[in-house]
């Protein structure tokens, strides 16, 4: 369906990423947020807290990260679409209830604007470092979306994105941008309301006697129903049959789990995002995403003035992880070079992903700036020297 | 005649002892018999002294037990 | 079986009785998992009567509750219902209730799910003067995780974590919640089934932060390991050491092992819902530019 005209803010703005992520999230269609300040991120809903009141809709500031993660999950069940964003210390507080919201199938955004860390670590400089933890930082089984925007562009067309893949697959979608991305200026280019696609919520069309909260087709997506219809659903985050009613045993915990972990993994291909720029006949593919994408296009640019056969792969989904595609490029290259803003996290899944059929070179940088290309450019030229394969 | 009679769920009733000590007509007392899980549950043992107030109903942490009005008898008698 | 057991079995006759409260239970799964003689089905017993005296709408009433013993309630009630996590019921149901403001949100928890890792979520949307219903089962003590010490045990109690006696003072949970901004706060016992029931009416009758606290027993863990007998004891003890004060100043109403129970109404008050106050500020500032939020409910 089609963008709400009321959340668009259709015409050409000079705008940051957090204000432009912001925009992205009114234009889908969210009309709440419950958030907690913490730099870099609190921009986003600073401008929400300022919007919102003239588009129709609330905006709560709480006590803690905490209660944020969890008030905009209540907003969702009440029937709204809802996010919140944070940075570091603040997803680290969160991640509880984003395991809450991936066990439930609570459709919500989570945006997390990375700085350095550990802990209080760098708040005001950017980083790279959430990533392991977007994909594994709550307890136990479950699979979440990760989507990495590196222009405040990106951050408005992909907040659309994001929650559009959290109510097609009622999941918690990690928004990971990073310190400069969020406060870099650029234009970014609002179309009218009736070019934006908005996925609805999958609410049931069933009676209150057929419709089962947690029953599903083939594609493994639950539809929903809001509190106040009249469905006197019951949602736990304890292991629950199709009913939602607790069910603590290991074949339904078996069952359950798998049907969260599946009903991603089983569309990866489809989820998958990623912008590719001369794979043919590469020797060497660079693997990037966030601001650091932007860094390695000018590393990769120079590289190929060398003569280098260097591709590009810039991961706007960074989870569920491509693996296909890392798969058959392995098959073809020397090695991939993988500079990212901490000390190796999706080197690591490329690593894996490449099974040992390509090389795998990391470029790390610990966080608080960005690359120097002449870094990234050195690597690609070690990595162009391995021999084939 | 009694005035109320009441309903038990045997199988949901776990002795807790409430109805029987709250009861203020003393209609109820713990029974030998014992349920599928080893409790005795309440019987009525005064039938006759039972208003239907209810308070056994009001007292089941376990939604066991509850009374109700019994209408009274015709007038043609 | 004797006789009169037989004619006490739930009655198959041509006039069937069902017990007032079984359309607000999930039948489907009952036995609960309460203990013999836990007072958390006695709560929930007043709270269907109130729900019946208060003609409330079922449809538009959603329950959340927390974690613990307490926060099993909301399985067992046949409403929209939310088990969320350890602490949070009160973030989750102050989502809820300003995503649709038409629902009537009831939060149903434990004392240390509420005022321990909840306390600080308490503390707020009492001082917001948010719209929820609050019942706080007080059974003195973390009951699911097998007795330990809860802000609200009392001193000198033995619990699991303090093997040798509490000394901590224990919280005063209606004095806090009043001190944070409460407009309705009452304090009952699970003895008290009428009251309780009243209570919880009047609440909904309210707009604003309402808490209800009910003292209920835990004969498996606090009293069983504070040799104070079982839960029928346990409601001996609140019958004999009650007493009401309605309008009593909460600073006096602090809990003690086997010393007096204050119970009553203790405030009741008015000051604007947090919603009341959000709509007036921003029409206040915003005039004609404020859109009031339409309902939320996205298709």
């Amino acid at each position: 369906m089609k963008a709400d005209p009321r959340g668009v803010l259709t015409g050409t703005h000079f705008i940051d990423g957090d204000h432009a992520c912001c925009e992205g999230a009114l234009a889908a269609g969210a009309r709440f947020a419950a958030g907690y300040p913490i730099t870099p991120s609190t921009e986003i809903v600073e401008r929400f807290a300022s919007r919102v009141p003239t588009v129709g809709g609330t905006f709560i500031q709480m006590e803690d990260e905490l209660a944020a993660s969890i008030t905009l999950q209540g907003a969702v069940w009440g029937g709204a679409k809802a996010f919140t964003v944070t940075s570091g210390p603040g997803f680290s507080l969160m991640m509880e209830h984003i395991g809450y919201a991936a066990m439930t199938e609570t459709p919500c955004v989570f945006v997390d604007v990375q700085r350095g860390g550990p802990s209080t670590g760098l708040p005001t400089l950017p980083a790279q470092a959430d990533m392991m933890q977007a994909r594994w930082g709550s307890h136990g089984d479950y699979e979440i979306i990760a989507l990495c925007p590196n222009s405040p562009q990106e951050c408005f067309d992909l907040t659309i994105k994001a929650f559009n893949l959290a109510e097609e697959f009622r999941v918690p979608v990690m928004f990971m941008m990073d310190e400069v991305v969020g406060h870099m200026s650029e234009k970014v280019v609002i179309p009218p309301a009736d070019e934006i696609e908005v996925v609805p919520r999958r609410h049931t069309r069933k009676s209150v006697n057929e419709y089962l909260p947690y029953g599903t087709n083939c594609d493994m997506v639950p539809e929903i129903a809001h509190a106040g219809e009249g469905y006197k659903f019951h949602v736990t985050g304890l292991t629950h049959d199709e009913r939602g009613y607790p069910n603590m045993t290991p074949q339904v915990q078996d069952k359950l789990v798998r049907r969260l972990q599946n009903k991603i993994r089983n569309a990866a291909d489809r989820i998958a995002m990623f912008e590719e720029e001369h794979l043919e006949g590469a020797d060497v593919v660079v693997v990037s995403y966030g601001i650091t994408s932007r860094v390695a296009q000018r590393a990769i640019e120079e590289a190929r003035k060398q003569g280098l056969r260097v591709g590009k792969l810039r991961l706007i989904t960074a989870w569920p992880f491509p693996e296909k595609k890392i798969r058959e490029l392995a098959a073809n290259v020397k090695a991939f070079v993988v500079p990212e803003l901490n000390l190796g996290q999706m080197v690591r899944e490329v690593e894996r992903a490449a099974a040992g059929q390509a090389k795998t070179f990391a470029v790390s940088h610990a966080g608080g700036g960005v690359h120097n290309p002449e870094d990234i450019l050195k690597v690609i030229v070690e990595a162009s020297r391995c021999p084939t394969a | 005649m009694a005035k109320g009679r009441v309903s038990i769920v045997v199988e949901r009733c776990k002795a807790c002892g409430f109805c029987v000590e709250f009861c203020p007509t003393h209609v109820l007392a713990l029974s030998s018999a014992f349920n599928s899980k080893g409790y005795h549950p309440p019987h009525v043992v005064h039938p006759e002294k039972c208003s239907g107030c209810d308070l056994c109903g009001m007292y089941c942490p376990d939604f066991a037990i509850f009374a109700t009005k019994v209408a009274s008898a015709g007038g043609d008698k | 079986m004797s006789d009169s057991l037989n004619e006490a079995l739930v009655n198959l006759d041509s006039n069937p009785v069902v017990n007032p409260v079984e359309p607000f239970l999930r039948g489907d799964r009952m036995p609960h998992i309460w203990c013999p003689g836990c007072g958390i089905g006695t709560t929930v017993n007043s709270f269907a009567r109130a729900l019946i005296e208060s003609k409330i709408d079922l449809q538009s009433l959603a329950l959340v509750s927390g974690i613990g013993c307490t926060g099993r309630v909301a399985g067992y009630v046949k409403l929209d219902s939310f088990h969320t996590t350890h602490g949070r019921a009160i973030p989750f149901a102050t989502g809820l209730k300003l995503a649709n403001p038409k629902l009537n949100v009831v939060v149903y928890s434990g004392d240390g799910d509420l005022s321990a890792i909840g306390g600080n979520h308490l503390i707020h949307a009492a001082r917001r003067n948010i719209d929820l219903k609050v019942i706080c089962v007080n059974n003195l003590i973390y009951a699911m995780t097998g007795g330990q010490t809860a802000p609200t045990t009392p001193d000198h109690s033995t619990t699991s974590t303090n093997p040798y006696g509490v000394f901590e003072p224990s919280f005063n949970l209606p004095h806090l919640v009043e001190a944070a901004g409460a407009v309705y706060v009452a304090r009952w016992t699970t003895f008290h089934v009428r009251q309780l029931s009243r209570s919880i009416s009047e609440a909904f009758q309210k707009k604003g932060f309402s808490f209800i606290e009910v003292i209920s027993p835990c004969p498996t863990l606090y009293q069983r390991r504070n040799k104070l007998g079982d839960g029928l004891d346990a409601m001996k003890y609140y019958k004999a050491k009650s007493k009401v004060r309605h309008g009593a100043p909460t600073s006096e109403v602090g809990l003690t092992m086997t010393g007096e129970i204050i119970v009553g109404k203790f405030v009741d008050r008015d000051r604007p819902d947090y919603q009341t106050m959000m709509r007036t500020q921003y029409a206040e500032s915003l005039g004609e530019r404020y859109v009031e939020q339409p309902e939320m409910i996205c298709s």
